[in-house]
């Protein structure tokens, strides 16, 4: 098998700036495949423009290497790789002395392409950018920044540039604005199989946008992994302070598992009991129904007091009066899949069995109680006592 | 003035040609040495920070002494007064000019070398055009300049209106002294206003 070549790899790579003793960057080592959407982030000074910058070589390696489409990017000429290499940056990255057809067709005249092509380009990409054809013929200072953006991320695209280097591209931009050019730009990446490297310190942008995750802090790579991954198993504190309480508390939530809430001493009772040792239990646990096993465990169905009461004597053995049909989760499922299963079934619980149908445990209507208050109250109980103690 | 005229009105034209002729180069040659030492300077900031208080120096030199100066090496005539005027011109037009490919936004430098434009390209497509208005700025400083002491050329032989004045003030004739003045000014604001029409072609739209 041909292994798949990643768009982008670092191997060990280190920067350090002339005249400065500490590495910008240190020791990194990771992939960006072919059409990921790969959210480089950390606070300030972590080392994100700079190594997002080795990619194109706008900065030099100073130790180890980096690969573009599986070739060491020192031996391209520098020029020709930036002109095959979309680039976008936060500010003014349009020429102010250029129109916006002029930016736009920037790197594909850069790149000599004959002249009627260029001016279908233009129109395709003002299109792609979800702006009136007119604009083509304005300055930048004569559109708003978002549409200044706009038109900076699709001239990263003009000259059919896989992949596309994005510095804080939406940072500068009022929320409304850079969701909407979040949207823009993941539409772009989807359909067009580009891939992104894409420098954020907003977490909530990541976690949108990305297939992968980098997280810097201090030049070193502290995590690499899917939104999910980061999110739900954090590296470390500076990742979960990177997300956020509140994402995590969320998080958490989502995360759930039925085994996490479940009680683990479920009243049962064996399959050969006799129906007056049922009885015996049920009025021993105050409980109305018991879940009936095997002598293995194994879930077999459950018997009610109802069923009992009207079968007593007649029958005598709990597997007579057993009701066979009754739905169960696993104990690995999330509890958010299954929690409007649980609540509507007019059942008290719901029985928890593995995958041999061996009964753990039940998920009772009261124990979602606490999950729902914890998710409702959790955030707000905690900003009560914060303000109390301010109050002191 | 009729009589100025009658006597001098051929004589004017020569001077005055000659007044344009040793401006005209001295302030080419001005733009064609700092300009581009200017775009070199950008990249020896520590270099240019002597150049540019060399060349503040030479400015402070009284140009008759400068021009005097020029003699023992040059001698008398058109060429030592267009080299002493080249070295005057120098200086505004290397300041402004520095100092505006230094503002020129990074920002817009970055984009432009990261969509891959060669260093050639960035000074012609980028640099100089958004520093236009600065560098024109210099020029047209220089241009006044050069012009006015142009006239103090006459002192070394290199003709131009000077001499109308030179000899008005030994001859004690107003007449010669005015009219060898008021061509200068005349002269000086029509190039400034020219050199303003040309700094608005030259200034990119947008900026
Ligand atoms: N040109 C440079 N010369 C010297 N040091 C630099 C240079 N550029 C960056 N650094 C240093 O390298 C480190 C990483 O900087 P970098 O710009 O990569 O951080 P960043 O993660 O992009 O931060 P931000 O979110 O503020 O943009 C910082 O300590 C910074 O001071
Ligand atoms: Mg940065």
């Amino acid at each position: 098998m041909v292994e798949k070549v990643p768009a982008v790899e670092f191997r060990d790579v280190s920067k350090i700036y002339p005249k400065m003793k500490n590495a910008a960057v240190k020791h990194i080592s990771f992939k960006i495949e072919k059409g990921d959407f790969c959210c480089l982030i950390g606070t300030s000074g972590s080392g994100k423009t700079t190594l997002m910058r080795m990619i194109n070589r706008m900065n030099s390696v100073t130790k180890g290497e980096v690969l573009v489409d599986g070739k060491n990017v020192k031996s391209f000429n520098p020029v020709n790789l930036r002109r095959h290499i979309g680039y976008v940056i936060q500010n003014n990255g349009l020429m102010p002395h250029m129109t916006i057809r002029e930016n736009i067709i920037l790197v594909p005249k850069l790149l000599k392409w004959p002249k009627d092509k260029l001016a279908g380009e233009a129109q395709k990409l003002i299109k792609m950018a979800e702006l009136p054809e007119s604009y083509l013929d304005r300055y930048p200072t004569e559109l708003s920044g978002g549409q200044q953006q706009r038109i900076g991320v699709v001239r990263a695209l003009a000259a059919n540039q896989n992949l596309i280097l994005m510095d804080e591209p939406f940072g500068a931009l009022d929320p409304i604005t850079r969701e909407s050019l979040q949207n823009l730009i993941q539409n772009l990446q989807v359909r067009l199989g580009k891939t992104i490297v894409f420098v954020t310190h907003d977490m909530d942008e990541a976690l949108k946008l990305a297939t992968k995750v980098v997280v810097l802090h201090d030049g070193q790579l502290i995590q690499v992994g899917t939104p999910d991954q980061i999110l739900h198993h954090p590296a470390n504190d500076y990742v979960k302070s990177l997300i956020g309480e509140e994402r995590l508390s969320e998080a958490k939530y989502e995360t759930v598992k039925v085994k996490n809430v479940m009680l683990t001493n479920p009243t049962k009772i064996d399959l050969g009991a006799s129906l007056t040792d049922a009885l015996t239990m049920m009025k021993e646990h105050r409980v109305d129904t018991l879940l009936v096993v095997d002598n293995g465990d194994h879930l077999k169905g459950y018997i009610s007091i109802d069923d009992l009461q009207r079968n007593y004597p007649k029958a005598s053995s709990v597997s007579d009066i057993l009701i066979t049909k009754l739905g169960t989760v696993g104990p690995e499922e999330y509890l958010r899949d299954n929690f409007s299963r649980i609540m509507s079934r007019n059942k008290s619980y719901i029985p928890v069995t593995d995958s041999d149908k061996k009964l753990v445990g039940i998920v009772t209507r009261a124990s979602l109680v606490n999950v729902v208050y914890e998710k409702i109250w959790g955030d707000k109980s905690r900003l009560q006592n914060t303000s109390e103690k301010e109050a002191k | 003035m009729s009589t100025f005229f009658a006597q001098h009105g051929s004589e004017l034209l020569v001077k005055t040609w000659q007044q344009i002729y040793i401006s005209a180069i001295s302030l080419g040659l001005g733009i064609i040495v700092a300009v581009p030492l200017s775009v070199v300077l950008m990249k020896f900031k520590r270099i240019a920070k002597v150049v540019i208080a060399i060349a503040s120096m030479l400015q402070t030199i009284p140009a008759l002494a400068l021009l005097a100066i020029m003699i023992p090496f040059f001698g008398v005539g058109k060429v030592p007064a267009i080299i002493a005027l080249f070295l005057y011109s120098l200086m505004p037009i290397l300041r402004n000019t520095y100092v505006g490919l230094t503002d020129v936004n990074q920002d817009t430098i970055d984009s432009a070398r990261g969509l891959g434009m060669t260093n050639m390209q960035l000074i012609l497509k980028v640099d100089i055009p958004l520093a236009m208005p600065v560098i024109m700025a210099g020029i047209r400083l220089s241009a006044i300049y050069v012009i006015a002491w142009a006239t103090l050329a006459s002192y070394i032989g290199a003709g131009g209106l000077g001499d109308f004045i030179f000899n008005g003030l030994s001859l004690y004739q107003t007449d010669l002294i005015f009219g060898g003045t008021i061509p200068v000014i005349i002269l000086a604001l029509l190039t400034d206003y020219l050199l303003g029409k040309l700094e608005r072609k030259l200034t990119p739209k947008g900026i």
